[in-house]
């Protein structure tokens, strides 16, 4: 089954998570190990499809299409947004927890001090294709 | 690392395939005027080559192998008699030295320079100032390259069929430009020379800084534009251009294994480890651009060739010679005016002079460069040399923030982490 983990960030300083431009190198280096190496277990493990980060929110634009008109392009940065997403993986593994102990992994990416970030994962279900015949026997309660 | 086919196949046959590809569809294109289902036919004839060869053993004439194969299946698609060829095309290639005499007649007629002919004219169409750069670049892969959709679509980190598809859009593309397979008349050669150089340098750049996804340097796709150069070159030996084109991938890939560090961040220049560079390949970019800047008028290539070269040639960064770097990108800004040489250029004026004239300089880029990660991290490291920390801080944070390059962010992040510690310090 195959699940997508979103990794949130938060922009603002209040937040418990520090932004990522007031760490130390050692601290942002320990970051992207940490971050490497669980690619390099997914891959290993044979669950890793995809994993991406995203560029900047600076750079993200919202568009929406408007009746009769040329569509509304608005810009960042939504400084009113309290998260926005940083990046996302597409695991394919056994059942949901299993989904749910690379999330809980995920989330204890190294931040300032060495101290685990705890971040919010969100952990959704990629939609599939047709149901097999016995899982459209069990749905029909038999 | 060349990616695999299928099957794997040693060095030695995948570059047999690789060097034959163009010269087979050359053949076939031009005898047919069916550009679109000749390459087809090849992608297909390499395709079953590489599937028999590594078991049946190399044909005693793989050029005229690949030749009939590609023929049949062209004459199948063309025909609409896919099974019955099929099963002769089957039995055919169980006899490899068959193909040999079963080539046509008019083979031995072939001369070379026919075939460099060839070569080049599939060059130049595969490179149509018509279709979009992504477009060219697939299809020059595939067609002169002689590379698999799968092999271009894995570099490319897209699905193959999407690769696929932009492939035969670029062939649709060129068919309904009413481009033919036939050389250009000579007023028309210059300009689509400029387009065939443009889009190789498309290949290297994008597999040097990999403008997408986690990876910095993606080396397949630098080896193979330095290839595709060399074919260039060895096509128009008199083409100081083409060979300044070949000098700056040569000397610009030569610090390729500086480049990365541990945590895949971007080394820059000036604190690469120089003994880490590709003296071979520093050289031979250096004998070729002496040789090309003796020739004729200097273009755009040779001079950043040059550049390049100058950073190659210094044993150490202070010892880079920054007013003749300067004198150059004056050169190339007079000659193909942008704002990212001006930008350049204003980095070398800093390096030459002092931080405050590059800085200087800059400024004048603000209204067009504003909000260009390029534009921010140049500003950062000439704040940062100026001494205006609190300035580069915020520009090293504003070019992290825009940039689409995960090694350049974390490089970027790094470089601001450790200005902050100096601050606070």
């Amino acid at each position: 089954m195959k699940y997508m983990l979103l990794m949130q960030f938060s922009g603002r300083q209040s937040d418990e998570i520090p932004p990522i431009g007031t760490w130390s190198a050692e601290e942002f280096r320990a970051h992207i190990d940490f971050m490497t190496e669980t690619n390099r277990k997914l891959i290993a493990d044979g669950e890793f499809v995809e994993a991406q980060g995203l560029a900047g929110r600076e750079t993200a634009r919202i568009v929406r299409a408007s009746a009769g008109g040329p569509p509304l392009i608005t810009e960042g940065p939504f400084a009113e947004t309290k998260e926005f997403l940083a990046g996302y993986w597409i695991v394919d593994c056994e059942d949901e927890d299993r989904a749910l102990a690379i999330a809980a992994h995920v989330s204890t990416a190294p931040g300032p001090g060495g101290r685990p970030l705890n971040m919010p994962i969100e952990v959704r279900q990629v939609m599939s294709g047709p149901p097999t015949e016995a899982e459209r026997e069990a749905a029909a309660g038999r | 690392m060349t990616p695999h086919r299928p099957d794997r196949l040693d060095v030695e046959t995948e570059d047999l395939l690789r060097t034959l590809a163009p010269q087979v569809l050359g053949v076939l294109a031009r005898r047919t005027g069916d550009f679109d289902t000749a390459e087809d036919a090849v992608q297909e004839a390499l395709l079953a080559a590489a599937r028999q060869w590594p078991g049946d053993g190399l044909p005693d004439n793989p050029r005229g192998w690949l030749l009939q194969v590609a023929s049949w299946r062209m004459a199948d698609q063309v025909r609409g008699e896919q099974a019955r060829r099929s099963r002769e095309v089957r039995a055919a290639v169980r006899e490899p030295a068959g193909s040999a005499s079963a080539a046509p007649a008019d083979e031995s007629a072939e001369t070379a320079a026919g075939e460099r002919d060839d070569t080049l004219t599939l060059l130049l169409l595969c490179c149509h100032p018509a279709l979009t750069p992504a477009s060219a670049v697939a299809l020059t892969l595939r067609s002169v390259g002689g590379l698999t959709t799968a092999e271009i679509a894995r570099a490319f980190l897209v699905p193959e069929t999407t690769m696929g598809r932009r492939i035969s859009r670029a062939k649709e593309r060129i068919a309904a430009t009413g481009a033919r397979f036939a050389p250009p008349t000579e007023a028309e050669l210059p300009g689509r020379l400029d387009s065939v150089r443009r889009v190789l340098y498309l290949v290297f750049t994008e597999g040097y800084a990999a403008s997408g996804g986690p990876s910095l340097r993606r080396v397949e796709l630098a080896e193979e534009a330095i290839r595709l150069a060399r074919l260039l070159l060895a096509l128009r030996p008199a083409d100081a251009e083409a060979a300044g084109l070949l000098a700056l991938m040569l000397l610009t890939e030569a610090r390729g294994p500086a480049r990365t560090g541990p945590a895949g961040e971007l080394v820059p220049l000036d604190e690469q480890d120089r003994s880490r560079w590709d003296t071979a390949r520093i050289a031979e970019g250096t004998g070729l651009l002496t040789a090309a800047m003796r020739r004729g008028p200097v273009g755009p290539y040779q001079l950043q060739a040059a550049i390049a070269a100058l950073h190659d040639e210094a044993p150490t960064a202070e010892a880079t010679d920054w007013p003749q770097i300067l004198a150059l990108y004056t050169v190339l800004d007079q000659l193909t005016p942008s704002p990212l040489v001006t930008l350049n250029r204003a980095v070398a004026l800093a390096m030459a002079t002092t931080p405050a004239a590059g800085l200087a300089l800059l400024e004048t880029l603000a209204p067009t460069l504003t909000g260009h990660h390029h534009f921010h991290a140049a500003r950062a490291h000439l704040r940062e040399r100026a001494g205006d920390l609190p300035g580069a801080l915020t520009d090293y944070r504003a070019a992290a923030a825009r940039t689409a390059s995960t090694p350049e962010r974390n490089y970027l992040l790094l470089r601001q982490a450790r200005l902050n510690a100096a601050a606070d310090g």
